[in-house]
């Protein structure tokens, strides 16, 4: 995550400046998990244990004045690096001057350059300005972003001049929540990959999976994968010539067995990075493949069928369900490595909310149809007005949602409501990805109390992994 | 150090940029934001002024796709040219409102010059160079390991590592224009529509 520390350089062999004046000689580096061969010299009468002689032998000879590379030298050892250090010649010498202001060459040459940078004048200038030159790289992701940054940016650049290929507005939070999740994988870096991450959701009770980030990036990869197959974009697991069922959960476990079968093989041992560093490429790419494919297609796409297995969801709302998922799960890897993940905007919010109270009339019924309802739908035609219950969802991106409860088909209207339930947007959507309880979670309720329940048990039956 | 988009995605984004489609600008937000960001920060030392680049910046490309011309570099440092002469700009501009000495106005432009240079020549050196140096800098490597990364012989991986830093060192050097990075006349005349809205915040 950041860039290599310098100032550690005193760590074992340091010692001649007693930590004031750093960073000063970027000495050989100690890296935690490189094992270095430490030759372990024999220590000598002054094995850089006590401070430079005042003057004399250790004073640099060029012109470069304190910073310059010097002063590690205790005056015992001088006489030494004869017998200790092979033999080096001045072009050698000049010839390890880059890795040696990188601190890349061992401890020997290292030492062996430092000697001659006090008797070569040329070489001492130009190993100064190489030292200051490493200065100059930098690591570019040195500061996080603030995510909300991005809206406002992008809208601005639409006010100046507005989108003639627009991104279709139910796509907008799957735009925003993939680029999230994005920034949130390139904060963490290469290696977090392997980082256990603990996914749930409800099935008649708290269920939760193990997986990895790797996995997580992989799982929300496959279940894109469904949009991409309704747009008839090539999906990333089709190009791995992998055939993936549509059911999500089962698309999912095939796609990581196929994974692992491949790791097992050997396939990617190769190359140090392995195929996770991939994973975010390929997610992310497939992620702005739909985005660019249904900006083209248009309005019309809408109500293009998405195939989910069991139930096939407009193009529409299958976008908004993705930004859904990926919130969620980039929430969960939050979690996992301590990091802050804040809420969707409040207009995406919104949209995921809606989703949800929408899926929740449906997700009811089946619930009856299962013999898990605790209260007996009462028959009413499809479209006439039947009972209904009044969500009412508090904070940013809330609002209220009159729902019909005893089926789907009826009409829902606040004059037949039998019940009132409050609960905050945040919580709402926790108890609709299985990460909430629904007997745990907080709500103001009035009116009939088992529709109620009802209904929180059917938000959170819409989870899945 | 992002590396440069290959060419072909330097020309392909002008393209759907020029054709107005806004995913194409999600894109190039989420790949050079973070550099856009960052430049802008160095110069300014402030999140505010640095957000504002961002949006001027990106802004401006959105509204002219047309002026970056490829075969003057890549697209990732006309970004960064943008950037940095609108955040130097706008250091001058507080600079006369008087929150800083003009000395020290001076000292930090220098030293984001010295920077932004730095940054272009990183980008813009041969690859096997570039590579060299992020095994080094980034991945910590010393330069045995590095040649078994880069497939060379450690004398060829020392070689790249002093040269790279060569290269880079030149950042540092007086410069005789004020432009740091553009080869071709670089940003300083693109700056104008740049700054027709920096009235706002």
């Amino acid at each position: 995550m950041s860039g290599p520390a310098y100032s550690n350089g005193d760590g074992t062999h340091g010692g001649g400046g007693e930590g004031e004046g750093l960073p000063r000689v970027p000495q050989q580096r100690d890296q935690p998990g490189i094992p270095r061969a430490v030759p372990d010299p024999p220590p000598g009468p002054a094995e850089l244990s006590e401070p430079s002689e005042p003057n004399g032998t250790a004073e640099p000879v060029h012109p470069a004045g304190p910073s310059a590379p010097a002063g590690r030298r205790p005056g015992g050892t001088f006489e030494e690096p004869a017998e200790r250090l092979p033999l080096y010649d001045h072009a050698t010498l000049k010839a390890l001057l880059g890795a040696w202001a990188l601190t890349a060459c061992s401890r020997d040459e290292s030492l062996a350059v430092e000697v001659h940078l006090t008797d070569c004048a040329t070489c001492a200038e130009e190993a100064l300005r190489l030292r200051d030159a490493v200065g100059l790289l930098h690591r570019e992701e040195s500061l996080d972003l603030d995510p909300l940054l991005r809206a406002r940016v992008l809208e601005g650049c639409l006010g100046r001049r507005p989108a003639r290929i627009p991104v279709p507005e139910w796509a907008g939070p799957y735009d925003a929540e993939a680029a999230r999740l994005d920034a949130l994988l390139r904060d963490l870096g290469d290696t977090y990959w392997q980082e256990p991450v603990e996914l749930r959701w409800y099935d008649n009770g708290p269920v939760t999976r193990k997986a990895t980030v790797g996995e997580v990036i992989a799982h929300l990869t496959a279940v894109d994968g469904l949009v991409a197959a309704a747009l008839d974009v090539p999906g990333a697991a089709a190009s791995d010539g992998l055939d993936l069922p549509a059911d999500p959960t089962r698309r999912t476990e095939a796609l990581w067995a196929a994974r692992r079968a491949a790791a097992a093989g050997g396939a990617g041992a190769g190359t140090g990075a392995g195929p996770a560093a991939g994973l975010r490429d390929v997610w992310r790419a497939q992620s702005h493949t739909l985005l660019r494919t249904v900006s083209f297609a248009g309005a019309g796409a809408a109500g293009v069928g998405v195939d989910y297995g069991l139930r096939t969801l407009p193009l529409r709302t299958a976008f908004v369900d993705r930004a859904f998922a990926c919130w969620i799960h980039a929430w969960d890897i939050a979690e996992a490595v301590a990091y802050p993940y804040d809420p969707p905007a409040p207009r995406n919010l919104n949209r995921i909310i809606d989703l949800a109270a929408n899926l929740l009339p449906g997700a009811m019924a089946g619930r009856r149809r299962q013999g898990l309802a605790s209260f007996p739908a009462r028959l009413a035609d499809a479209g006439a007005p039947g009972r209904s219950l009044v969500l009412r969802i508090e904070g940013a991106g809330g609002g209220d949602w009159c729902l019909p409860v005893d089926s789907p088909g009826t009409t829902a209207s606040p004059e037949h409501a039998v019940a009132e339930v409050a609960m905050d947007g945040v919580e709402f959507c926790q108890l609709a990805a299985g990460h909430l309880e629904p007997e745990r979670i907080a709500v103001g309720q009035q009116g009939d109390r088992a529709v109620i329940r009802d209904a929180l048990f059917a938000a959170a039956s819409l989870s899945r992994l | 150090m992002a590396t440069p988009a290959p060419p072909r995605w330097d020309r392909k984004m002008q393209q759907r940029l020029a054709r107005g489609e806004e995913a194409a600008l999600g894109e190039l937000y989420d790949r050079y934001a973070t550099l856009v960001h960052n430049l802008a920060y160095r110069v300014l030392d402030d999140d505010e002024a640095a957000d504002l680049i961002t949006r001027e910046v990106f802004g401006y490309v959105w509204e002219n796709p047309d002026d970056y011309d490829p075969k003057h570099g890549s697209l990732r440092s006309w970004i960064a040219g943008l950037t940095q002469s609108q955040a130097v700009h706008r250091l001058r501009q507080y600079a006369g409102r008087g929150r800083s000495t003009p000395g020290e106005v001076e000292a930090r432009v220098r030293e984001a010059t010295a920077a932004a240079r730095a940054d272009f020549i990183v980008t813009s050196m041969p690859a096997p160079l570039r590579d060299a140096l992020d095994l080094a800098y980034r991945d910590r490597l010393d330069y045995r390991d590095a040649a078994a990364g880069l497939g060379v012989s450690a004398d060829e991986s020392r070689r790249r590592l002093r040269l790279g830093l060569q290269l880079l060192s030149t950042a540092m050097d007086p410069a005789d224009s004020q432009d740091p990075r553009t080869p071709s006349g670089g940003p300083g005349h693109l700056s104008p529509h740049l700054r027709t809205d920096r009235g706002q915040p």
